[in-house]
């Protein structure tokens, strides 16, 4: 029977796989904003699961909130990437530390 | 059977697919792999009964987010073969931390799971009776009305954000001034004149 655990685990794994991500691209700022939204998937599983085996809907309600914070934190970090790229013309992010106004 | 099944089968995918997102090569690809992720993470949502955010997560990432990652991936024209280089070197680094997480996080199930942790209070027990969706916008709507409008608010912050970072002024084109069009009256822009015959008019 599935419980509570098999979930947990999977998220628990998906959210080391969004980790692993975002280092192993440390160059590539798209492939670290997916794994970005990858980690904010687990914790989105992690909520919902909690919710269903425990019977409290406000994992649900809360998982709504961070599916909204995940949806406007990539369209902000899109568009911070189009400038910096129009600026740049290039997209590797090792060397930001010129951003100092 | 048919659950656990069902629960298997996702749970692969998923991370498989995340996998293939973040080592593929081709950024349109890992795309497409975290579409593929995103859908079967919403399979298992639906497995325990939350098809509200299951469908949002379908209709949210792979109708909004997802296509807006392939349209700045499509945009911009980058060479993605000289962003790999280091991959295998941070990969390594990478895999340590990884594993030191999920082995700290499988601890914390755990020791979770040891003592039995009983919720005292339940914030808003599941209804037996009302379905999935209903319950949830009974609650969104009552006592989480003023949160649920924050979170509208950041939506419209982050589409203003979005809007104001991205757009340039661009010079040397003459855009349409709807100002000055509606401005303009008959008679600054027409004259009647009757001029006697065999002789023109001073313009």
């Amino acid at each position: 029977m599935i419980g509570l655990t098999h979930y947990l685990v999977v998220a628990a794994i998906l959210f080391a796989l969004g980790v692993l991500g975002l280092i192993a691209n440390r160059k590539n700022l798209i492939v670290m904003l997916m794994a970005i939204e990858l980690i904010l998937l687990a914790v989105n599983l992690n909520l919902v699961a909690f919710s269903a085996f425990l019977h409290d809907l406000v994992g649900q309600v809360f998982a709504m909130f961070v599916l909204t914070v995940a949806a406007g934190e990539a369209a902000i970090g899109l568009a911070i990437l189009v400038i910096y790229f129009r600026g740049r013309g290039t997209i590797a992010v090792d060397d930001v530390n010129r951003m100092k106004g | 059977m048919i659950q656990a099944f069902a629960f298997y089968l996702f749970a692969i995918i998923v991370i498989a697919s995340a996998v293939l997102t973040i080592t593929a090569r081709n950024p349109v690809h890992a795309v497409l792999w975290l579409i593929l992720a995103f859908f079967n993470a919403a399979g298992l949502m639906v497995l325990v009964g939350a098809e509200f955010i299951a469908m949002l997560l379908v209709i949210v990432y792979v109708g909004a987010v997802a296509v807006l990652f392939l349209f700045v991936v499509m945009m911009l024209n980058i060479d993605f073969a000289e962003l790999r280089a280091g991959f295998v070197r941070y990969a390594l680094i990478g895999l340590a931390f990884a594993v030191a997480l999920a082995a700290e996080i499988m601890i914390a199930f755990g020791a979770w799971s040891a003592g039995a942790i009983e919720l005292g209070r339940r914030a808003a027990p599941t209804p037996d009776t009302v379905p999935n969706i209903e319950a949830l916008g009974l609650l969104l709507y009552s006592r989480y009305l003023f949160v649920f409008e924050g979170a509208g608010l950041v939506l419209l912050v982050a589409m203003i954000g979005a809007i104001v970072l991205t757009h340039r002024e661009r010079s040397g084109v003459r855009p349409q001034n709807i100002n000055r069009q509606v401005k303009r009256r008959p008679q600054d822009a027409t004259r009647n004149a009757r001029p006697t015959v065999g002789q023109g008019i001073e313009l």
